[in-house]
């Protein structure tokens, strides 16, 4: 059976409506638990590896949620990130238009993607993230002073740990990077999260990103008067074969992901943490689980939970099924980062766990470039919350926290939290 | 350091390509001691390419993280 038989099936005006019904709609819904992948993506874990599913405009993709074939599509060059390739997969009518439209190297192949990138990689080496490590942690604990010195204006002893940490800490974090002036934050973490919605109107999209667009280009053009700054987007402007539009689009897809991911990260990593109190007990116990802890958090949490998109090149053989040229897949790393295979009771969150081999970077040429960034503010951001509030709580009922669940990046909205 | 055989007389010869690359870390994160970074372009750099035999498990661990499949190893005997 190939795709194009499913899509005959699938067409909701000829198709016989119990066949119909029988295609997963994605993004599904989560379970009852909140840090579980949705209950139909474990299910085709087990029973249909490779299954088609319908995506929000009738259109069939196949998804994927085995880690061994998730790592084998995500590792083969002869499945495209490009976004402009015919059959690729989108979530929304917003993502397709975003993908599309002056697009980042993620969204590219090899070799173009290779030269973008390597005009970055040397900024986010492990050994630079080391480096940054006393800063980050100085950057930390000024903001948990801030908090618990009540200067956020909430009652003493409470805060919305999202507002007043969570997301402050990489967004200052990654301004200091790129050099972009953190007062601005409200300008573009607003346009961030437009972006970043799944549910958010074609127009509202367009007009986040054309306003992002325009305010790189707005800063890249003042440092190049200047000429003088040490900065990411200064040394971007230095590169000769770069125009405008690619330096505007790579510190777009920096500041972006260099927040986000991190802020939805660390609270959602609270959060779990504070819902179990023997994973809790034994991080406090012992601080040097910290650096494994993380990788345990992000296997178990990953917050990039509605499918990583590629599209076939060639026909290629997954999970017993011919994934056929031009045809879509999305990578669900969320449930195969829960693979019994690779990770034995990997439904239960375990510190001591070695959670290395978690696709919650995702895998291939393609992984997560600020991942050594991403790794030193998470274990900065729970050693400093660990160690300055011993007595950390949730302030309200676990049933009241705001998740989002309509976003590209998983995590909550607020974390309404009392030491 | 290099070439040293050990006492069952198990060498491993590590070789990484720099075309294939990413500049990911998961090697010199994982095993700093045989794997580095060069700081302009992020790419790997082999600093031991006959690592000591206590850390050639790392060291096959460090092939399977690696997200571009750039690092090869070679068994030879002594």
């Amino acid at each position: 059976m190939t795709l194009a038989d499913q899509t005959a099936t699938a067409d909701p005006a000829t198709a016989d409506p119990t066949a119909a019904t029988a295609i997963l709609a994605v993004p599904a819904s989560r379970g009852t638990c909140p840090f579980d992948p949705p209950p139909a993506y474990e299910r085709a874990r087990e029973e249909e590896p490779a299954a088609p599913v319908r995506l929000w405009d009738g259109s069939i993709t196949w998804m994927l949620t085995r880690h061994q074939d998730i790592r084998a599509v995500l590792g083969d060059r002869r499945f495209s990130a490009d976004a402009n390739r015919p059959g690729f997969p989108f979530l929304s009518a917003g993502r397709r238009a975003l993908a599309t439209m002056n697009a980042s190297f993620i969204r590219m192949d090899d070799p173009e993607h290779a030269r973008l990138r390597r005009m970055l990689t040397g900024d986010f080496i492990v050994k630079r993230a080391e480096a940054l490590r006393p800063r980050i942690r100085a950057i930390a604990e000024d903001l948990l002073a801030a908090m618990t010195q009540g200067r956020s204006g909430e009652r003493a002893g409470h805060a919305d740990l999202v507002r007043e940490f969570a997301l402050p800490l990489p967004s200052l974090v990654i301004c200091l990077l790129l050099g972009v002036p953190y007062e601005d934050h409200a300008y573009f973490q607003q346009r961030s999260s437009t972006i970043l919605s799944n549910t958010a109107g074609l127009d509202e999209v367009r007009t986040a990103r054309a306003d992002l667009n325009a305010y790189i280009k707005q800063l890249t053009e003042a440092k190049r008067r200047r000429d003088e700054d040490d900065d990411i987007l200064s040394r971007l402007i230095r590169h000769d074969d770069l125009t405008d539009d690619e330096i505007a689009a790579m510190g777009m897809l920096l500041l972006v992901a260099g927040h986000e991911t991190t802020a939805n990260m660390t609270a959602l990593s609270v959060l779990a943490l504070l819902r179990d109190p023997v994973q809790l007990g034994r991080l406090r116990a012992d601080p040097t689980l910290i650096r494994g802890a993380v990788e345990e958090l992000l296997r178990y949490l990953t917050i990039v939970h509605t499918g990583v998109a590629r599209v076939a090149t060639e026909d290629v053989e997954i999970a017993g099924r011919t994934i056929r040229a031009g045809e879509g897949v999305l990578c669900m790393i969320n449930a195969a980062n829960r693979d019994e295979r690779v990770f034995p009771g990997a439904g239960v969150l375990d510190v001591g766990r070695d959670a290395r081999r978690h696709l919650a970077f995702g895998f291939g040429v393609h992984q997560c470039l600020g991942q050594p960034l991403a790794r030193t503010e998470l274990q900065v951001a729970l050693e400093v919350l660990l160690e300055g509030l011993p007595n950390l709580g949730l302030a309200v009922p676990f049933e009241e926290i705001p998740f989002r669940h309509d976003m590209l990046v998983y995590g909550v909205r607020s974390l309404p939290v009392a030491w | 350091m290099s070439g040293v055989s050990h006492a069952d007389g198990e060498r491993l010869r590590v070789a990484a390509d720099r075309t294939k690359c990413c500049g990911s870390g998961m090697c010199t994160l994982n095993v700093p001691d045989v794997f580095d970074q060069d700081p302009d372009e992020g790419l790997v750099i082999v600093l031991d390419p006959e690592p000591p035999q206590e850390l050639h498990h790392a060291v096959e661990d460090a092939v399977e993280l690696c997200p571009a499949s750039a690092i090869r190893v070679a068994r030879l005997s002594a």
